[in-house]
């Protein structure tokens, strides 16, 4: 089914004992989307994910993945992992690990050693294939997790927490390759409480927290974009007030923080401030930070 | 099929991390000093009025050499078991499977995979290790077992009976629960056999029934059994029957081999545990 969603779930849920990891997730995620599924530590996100690849049976609900049931063989081979917990064969190099899950894949063997040369150079391993796993820094073992889950071009490669063991370059590195990936039309689904990481690379977002998603929608839906901030001087305090017709005003000193403004009128604003005198250095429209939102949502005081 | 690949990699790891390197100097080691002392038997008696005879001599050597074996079965099953009850709960817990396993790969290939992998060293490490010991033996005193080949098949079997008994605990149990409950329980078995055999020694119907009942549900005992019948030169099987019963209590004679029927119920035994092995781990959670 090429034009089933990448996923599906509706009321998913898993509990351990009495513990609820995951309380009724309904969800559809669009082929080619990336998608960020980000929450506190404890969420629920690793319990999706494992869900999601039937390494754990579902207390309730139901789920589709590339358009097949959890756990359906042909649609696991479309599909790439990096677990949050990455752990390769020690004893195997990174070569082999690569090969195993080519095999493993079920990948023509003949594609195999363009393959783990492509994933070897994708994710900066290339002169290291050789090396023994048991050899590694966690991080060099991470991005070999990532090598192993962009084996074969899958449809859909699912990263959990991908960037935990990574220096600044290493997850700049793979901020690199999920975009990468979203020009390929591959769908990402990123598992992540890192909100840089998921503002950055992501197109649409679920927040989850205890076990439920508590918002989900594109980042502009999420953040909203109604709201501007204007490097302004030569501006008196009697012009600066008589803008509060656009919105709501902040006055920061040489900053103004006008909120609720409809973002067509930005132009206007700024054509009355120049009428009004004022000199205008710099507009930026702002959004609210996914941090902020973040902590609303989790109503946490920011 | 996958299960291959993954017996593939269960070689390999057990190469790569020298368990096997290790185990095969140790053994060159032992068999080097066993074949030393066997070849002092023909010297026994020397300078005494009486050297001793042929029949003399293929006593004490077969009794050296199933006390040898002795020791060789028990390392045979200590190394299975200490290389079965890490092999699933190590990877578990590491994270390995959940790589491994978000591959179209089913539970039932990893866990039949796996003991393929572990059915293989035991069989490339047991019969060139027994084999040249027993050449060796029949080089320098010149006495060779009855059956050397059922000794081999009964030995392997004893060892095999006990790797499954280890698989299954590693899908539930971390690697040190697994291997020390292995052994105890390997132990226990050998213990049953010799309550069983004092049982018939004393005519007493609750003891026999223990050894019989530890040999069904253990089959590691019954199997030696198989394995010490198997070295046994037939005087020392007529010898030992002339004197009744009595010799039933130990551990190192058997005066027949086990029977067809018990064969089979190893077999059985294995594969139902395997199968529980698979069933465990395919309701594990990861």
């Amino acid at each position: 089914m090429i034009d089933a969603p990448a996923i599906r779930t509706q009321e998913l849920a898993k509990r351990y004992g009495s513990i609820t990891a995951l309380a009724g997730l309904t969800m559809t995620i669009p082929r080619g989307d990336i998608f960020g599924f980000l929450g506190p530590n404890g969420a629920g996100k690793t319990t999706a994910v494992k869900l999601l690849l039937g390494l754990t049976p579902p207390t309730a609900g139901h789920a589709e993945v590339l358009g097949a049931a959890i756990g359906d063989r042909d649609a696991l081979r479309r599909v790439g992992y990096l677990p949050e917990l990455f752990r390769y064969q020690s004893w195997l190099s990174a070569r082999e690990v690569l090969a195993l899950h080519c095999e493993l894949a079920g990948l023509d063997r003949a594609a195999w050693q363009r393959e783990i040369e492509d994933a070897l150079a994708i994710v900066g391993l290339a002169d290291r294939g050789s090396g023994r796993v048991g050899t590694f820094s966690k991080g060099m073992q991470q991005r070999l997790g990532l090598g192993v889950a962009l084996l074969g071009a899958p449809d859909l490669v699912v990263l959990d927490e991908p960037t935990s063991a990574l220096d600044p370059v290493g997850r700049h590195d793979v901020r690199e390759i999920i975009r990468g990936l979203g020009e390929r039309g591959t769908t990402v689904f990123l598992n992540s409480h890192l909100l840089s990481e998921v503002e950055q690379v992501c197109h649409r977002v679920a927040i989850v927290d205890r076990g439920r998603v508590v918002a989900e929608g594109t980042l502009d839906e999420l953040l909203g974009g109604d709201t501007v901030r204007i490097r302004v001087t030569d501006l008196d305090r009697a012009a600066k007030t008589g803008l509060s017709r656009f919105g709501q005003l902040d006055d920061e000193g040489e900053w103004l923080v006008i909120r609720g403004i409809d973002t067509e009128r930005v132009p206007e604003l700024v054509a009355d401030i120049v009428r009004l005198g004022g000199r205008v250095h710099a507009v930026e429209p702002r959004h609210e930070s996914l941090e902020d939102r973040f902590l609303r949502l989790l109503g946490q005081p920011n | 099929m996958l299960a291959l690949t993954i017996t593939r990699l269960q070689l390999q790891e057990l190469l790569r991390r020298r368990l096997f390197l290790v185990l095969l100097l140790l053994t060159v080691v032992v068999i080097a000093l066993t074949t030393w002392g066997f070849s002092r038997i023909p010297s026994l008696g020397e300078g005494q009025a009486r050297p001793i005879s042929d029949v003399q001599r293929a006593a004490v050597a077969s009794q050296l050499l199933i006390l040898v074996m002795f020791m060789f079965s028990f390392v045979l099953a200590f190394s299975a078991v200490f290389a079965a009850a890490p092999a699933i709960s190590a990877e578990v817990e590491s994270g390995t499977t959940l790589a491994m396993l978000a591959r179209p790969i089913t539970r039932l290939e990893y866990v039949v995979g796996k003991w393929l992998g572990l059915v293989a060293t035991v069989l490339i490490y047991a019969i060139p290790a027994a084999s040249i010991q027993m050449v060796l033996v029949q080089i320098v005193v010149g006495y060779s077992p009855p059956h050397p080949l059922e000794f081999l098949a009964f030995v392997i079997g004893e060892a095999i009976v006990v790797l499954t008994l280890s698989l299954l605990l590693s899908t539930r149990f971390a690697g040190m629960v697994g291997g020390v409950s292995g052994l105890i329980l390997w132990g226990l078995a050998w213990m049953g056999g010799i309550v069983g055999g004092v049982g018939l020694v004393f005519d007493n119907a609750t003891l026999t029934h223990v050894g019989t009942a530890s040999k069904l549900i253990l089959p590691t005992d019954g199997l030696w059994r198989g394995a010490v019948w198997s070295l046994e030169p037939a005087t020392l099987i007529a010898a030992a029957r002339a004197a009744g019963v009595a010799a039933a209590a130990n551990p190192f004679f058997a005066a027949d081999p086990p029977e067809a029927l018990y064969v089979v119920w190893c077999v059985l035994w294995i594969l139902f545990v395997l199968a529980i092995a698979v069933w465990s781990f395919t309701r594990k959670e990861l």
